[in-house]
């Protein structure tokens, strides 16, 4: 930085003139007189944020948040939230002069007569997919890495509440245009709704101001979509961020990392550029797809008719997963004093997609209470270091996957040629089945993966050379691994399996949770039990002490190079040869 | 610091000993003055490139034509992909030069900040807790119940007005949901010009997408009689398939003996699934499948669900001719169309 304190710069290649004193000098005084800048600033200006791909996709989810809410802002100086009939007459030929609600016709307004008003619209639908999109995945990263665990679990939380705001907010967006497809949307929603015990048909009525379709839901879902749910998502972003601010973010053990410190660049100026940086690179990115990739083309669609319909109606893909539901769900009805209860609706549309969302912001608390762990944690854990958990979120994403093909089970039978009832049959016991499957077959992977990694930490790792030795046998070189890998591998915690204190107390008299611990216990065993642990001190040694009787027999090869390169000249190999002493 | 008293977990020096953080290794940039002049050139590049685009979306903005007769490129609209390509290019530009400069210019000295539990001190927690006691004493909450339990009860009851204000919403569902513009006479007549149909006009297999006469009436100003919202909102129930089968495949259900018209039937065109407009039709096995969910309906067999997550068969509208020789209802729908809702009663099949 230039300095106005009559130091010249250093570095330059002409001399240094005096600078006038700078203006941003007072201003920052003038600001900090009635702000108190300076103490926040210090604290946070030069913050350590780690580095890593991973810890970049939510930053694609926040910035794609940023990306909505200015190209919604742009789209809403054209769009009318307006049930009212008006007879089309734009630009698009082919529904000019039909009738149609004011939402339609201003959104085939905005794609058709409004410059620059279709690449926003489809900017904003491309920035809604990738917003969901990202914050799911960011939500794996965050489960398959542990970075849920104490004392992050809330904001774990915090996340799954977006999730799910997003999700609606999704909903009611696209509901919008109020276009032949979205008006289905719409109308399924309205049976969703009536399916509920006893209060159903009248949250229909009110949320429709009276019968389906009415023509107050497109005015009502917009002030949802522009003000109420954004409200929250906002706030809840706010809270999100400042609690990742105040846990510091976690990072992956390495040398020098520990559970202590965070290690990597300041905030400003390397992650603030690379942040920044960033936001122009989704923002760019969500730009080049609303120029060059339809999405959402309304008027392909038509305006919206109670009494028509397209084949292949699909809500996108976010909502895909609970109409899978809906489409496996066989037709169960109960009918009893007078009144229906519609299971084949209520389960899979209204239940289901409760308890999973339960299920997902529990997760953490589950976990820490099977395992008893009450430790702060901020090293990451790899996937393979924590096989159940990892094997159970694989379980959840297979269900989720099986409902989300359910969900385009007549597109599969009209491109694969298959029977849409068999596979209807086939995903009625898959999304049961399917899960088990996945779970028992990731478990067993990442402990084979975590045998492997101990194997590599004793005998070291395949240097693909192989050894020919006097008796004409041959063997493959193993090397050990460098100390920084080494030390990586091993800098994780040694899994504790929860053991209950004993069943009676000193008077003989049974403790009242034992019940519950005794269950706590055999959950922790099964979720650490068949876990590969760490090498010790002690097997290390011994490990070594075995490689050395091991590779006796290579001892004449002691000194000479082994990887080939001292005949064909590739590189120097002095420093490379080879040795039994570890 | 007080790390050690809080239970952060420990990575001891279990088996390998923590080597510390590696040596900053510097960058080409760092120690080769070229490398260095590329890169600043690189991204006052990428910046000065992100400029010219911005201008290039600000020519395309005028140039493309948007509206009757707009510009095309490649079969697409111009203006919307000059401007997406421009607008794009520009920003990621920006992105990239930005990210080039921290990477490649920018010290990379990675430094270490130290964390600190969580958990606010011992100390912090004791005197949260006794302001808050103190709080809670000088304001005498707890000495005086009576004050307390009626401030809760005040508040409390501010809930009711906040849901009773929202009735308004909506009228109540009375028995809107089960009743029809349908009614003794009506013609059924096509979806699309509202023409009246006989049964001559059908052949076998056919189906028609038809609506009630009423629809397409108009008044004697020559207005529709029914118009706008209450249109879509009557369609959304009144909305009919009807098709013509060889009346010897069709199984009618007790009572329902007379309800079609030489193997002519009726049935209402919503799922009675959660509501969409039925309309794939399989003329040979009388299928008739819902495009939202999957779920068929066997019309010989009175719109029985054969398939798929509806639990109710369609309910079918009973026919007949009039005088002058057109298909009629001859009643409303004698059960609610469309989805099931919890007040709706019980319509068996006989």
């Amino acid at each position: 930085m230039s300095s106005s304190n009559g130091v010249a710069p250093t570095n330059g290649t002409r001399p240094a003139k005096a600078h006038k004193p700078s203006k941003a000098g007072p201003a920052a005084t003038w600001a900090d007189d009635r702000l108190g800048l300076a103490s926040m600033a210090k604290k946070n200006l030069r913050k350590v944020f780690p580095d890593h791909w991973s810890f970049m996709l939510g930053e694609i989810a926040l910035w794609s948040f940023v990306v909505l809410l200015l190209t919604g802002v742009f789209l809403t100086l054209w769009f009318r939230p307006s049930m009212v009939e008006v007879v089309y007459d734009g630009s698009y030929d082919q529904l000019r002069g039909i009738h149609m609600s004011e939402a339609y016709a201003s959104s085939l307004n905005i794609s058709f007569d409004v410059r620059a008003g279709l690449l926003m619209r489809q900017m904003h639908h491309w920035a809604a997919m990738v917003f969901v999109a990202s914050m799911m995945i960011h939500l794996l990263r965050v489960f398959f890495t542990g970075a849920f665990r104490k004392p992050r679990e809330l904001n774990w939380v915090i996340g799954s509440l977006l999730l799910l705001l997003g999700t609606l907010e999704g909903f009611t967006g696209y509901s919008l245009p109020d276009d032949l497809l979205s008006g289905t949307g719409i109308r399924a929603a309205d049976g969703f709704m009536k399916s509920m015990p006893v209060v159903g048909t009248y949250m229909s009525f009110f949320l429709f101001g009276g019968e389906f379709p009415g023509d107050s839901i497109i005015p009502r879902l917009y002030t949802v979509h522009v003000l109420l749910i954004p409200g929250l998502l906002l706030a809840l972003i706010a809270a999100h961020m400042l609690l990742l601010v105040y846990h510091k973010h976690t990072q992956w053990p390495g040398p020098g990392r520990t559970e202590q410190n965070v290690v990597g660049f300041p905030m400003l100026p390397v992650y603030a550029a690379k942040a920044g940086g960033f936001f122009f690179v989704v923002f760019g990115t969500l730009a080049l797809m609303g120029g060059l990739m339809s999405i959402n083309p309304v008027w392909r669609f038509g305006p919206y008719n109670p009494a028509e319909v397209t084949a292949g109606s699909q809500p996108d893909w976010y909502m895909g997963w609970p109409d899978g539901a809906l489409r496996i769900m066989p037709g169960l009805e109960t009918h009893i004093w007078g009144v229906t209860l519609s299971w084949n609706v209520f389960l899979p549309i209204i239940v289901l997609p409760g308890l999973m969302f339960t299920i997902l912001m529990m997760l953490p608390f589950i976990e820490a209470w099977i395992t008893g762990d009450k430790r702060e944690h901020h090293l990451l854990q790899r996937p393979r270091n924590a096989p159940t958990r990892t094997a159970l979120m694989v379980a959840l994403m297979t269900f989720y996957g099986l409902m989300w093909a359910a969900g385009g089970n007549d597109i599969i039978a009209l491109k694969m040629r298959l029977s849409i009832n068999q596979i209807t049959y086939f995903m009625r016991a898959a999304v049961f089945v399917g899960p088990v499957i996945a779970f028992l077959i990731t478990r067993r992977w990442c402990i084979s993966l975590q045998r492997h990694d101990k194997e590599v930490l004793l005998h070291g790792y395949e240097s693909g050379v192989i050894m020919r030795d006097a008796q004409g046998g041959y063997s493959e070189k193993h090397l050990p691994l460098p100390l920084d890998r080494a030390y990586t591998l091993t800098a994780r915690d040694r899994d504790e399996v929860f053991v209950p204190e004993t069943a009676v107390d000193g008077n003989g008299v049974p403790s009242p949770s034992n019940r519950k611990d005794r269950l706590r216990a055999k959950l922790s065993a099964y979720w650490y039990g068949s876990n590969i642990q760490k090498p010790t001190l002690a097997e290390l040694e011994e490990s070594h002490h075995h490689t050395e009787i091991d590779v006796a027999h290579e001892a004449p090869l002691e000194g000479h190079a082994a990887d080939g390169h001292q005949f064909d000249g590739r590189h120097d190999v002095s420093g490379e040869e080879l040795s039994t002493k570890h | 610091m007080s790390v050690d008293k809080h239970e952060l977990s420990t990575t001891e020096t279990d088996p390998i000993a923590d080597p510390g953080l590696p040596e900053h290794e510097p960058r080409p940039t760092d120690v080769d003055d070229r490398a260095e002049k590329r890169a600043e050139r690189q991204v006052a590049s990428l910046f000065g490139l992100s400029t010219v685009f911005t201008l290039l979306f600000c020519v395309s903005y005028f140039v493309f034509k948007v509206g009757h007769h707009p510009s095309v490129i490649w079969g697409f609209g111009a203006s919307n992909v000059a401007l997406g390509l421009c607008l794009g290019l520009a920003l990621l530009c920006i992105g990239i030069g930005t990210i080039q400069w921290a990477r490649k210019l920018m010290a990379d000295h990675e430094i270490v900040e130290y964390r600190h539990p969580a958990a606010s001190s011992e100390e912090d927690r004791r005197a949260a807790l006794e302001a808050l006691a103190l709080g809670s004493e000088e304001s005498g909450i707890a000495r005086r119940p009576l004050i307390r339990n009626s401030l809760l009860g005040a508040v409390a009851a501010l809930g009711l007005p906040a849901i009773i204000a929202l009735r308004d919403l909506g009228p109540l569902p009375g028995d809107k949901l089960t009743r029809t513009v349908w009614k003794k006479g009506m013609r059924v007549v096509q979806d699309v010009d509202g023409t009246p149909i006989k049964p001559a006009d059908m052949e076998i297999g056919q189906l028609v997408n038809a609506e009630p006469a009423l629809f397409f009436e108009t008044n004697d100003h020559g207005e529709p009689v029914i118009e706008g919202v209450k249109l879509q909102t009557e369609k959304a129930k009144a909305a009919v398939i009807m098709v013509k089968m060889q009346p010897d495949d069709i199984k009618p259900a007790k009572g329902r003996e007379n309800w079609g018209v030489d193997g002519i039937l009726c049935y209402s065109k919503i799922c009675t699934h959660v509501g969409c407009p039925i309309s794939l039709w399989e003329q040979q096995t009388h299928h008739l499948l819902c495009p939202c969910h999957q779920s068929t309906f066997d019309l010989a067999d009175n719109g029985r669900v054969i398939f798929g997550p509806a639990a109710r068969h369609l309910p079918q509208l009973p026919l007949a001719v009039d005088a002058e020789g057109y298909l009629v209802a001859t009643s409303d729908f004698t059960e609610p169309v469309g989805p099931s809702f919890w007040e709706r009663d019980n319509y068996e099949l006989k």
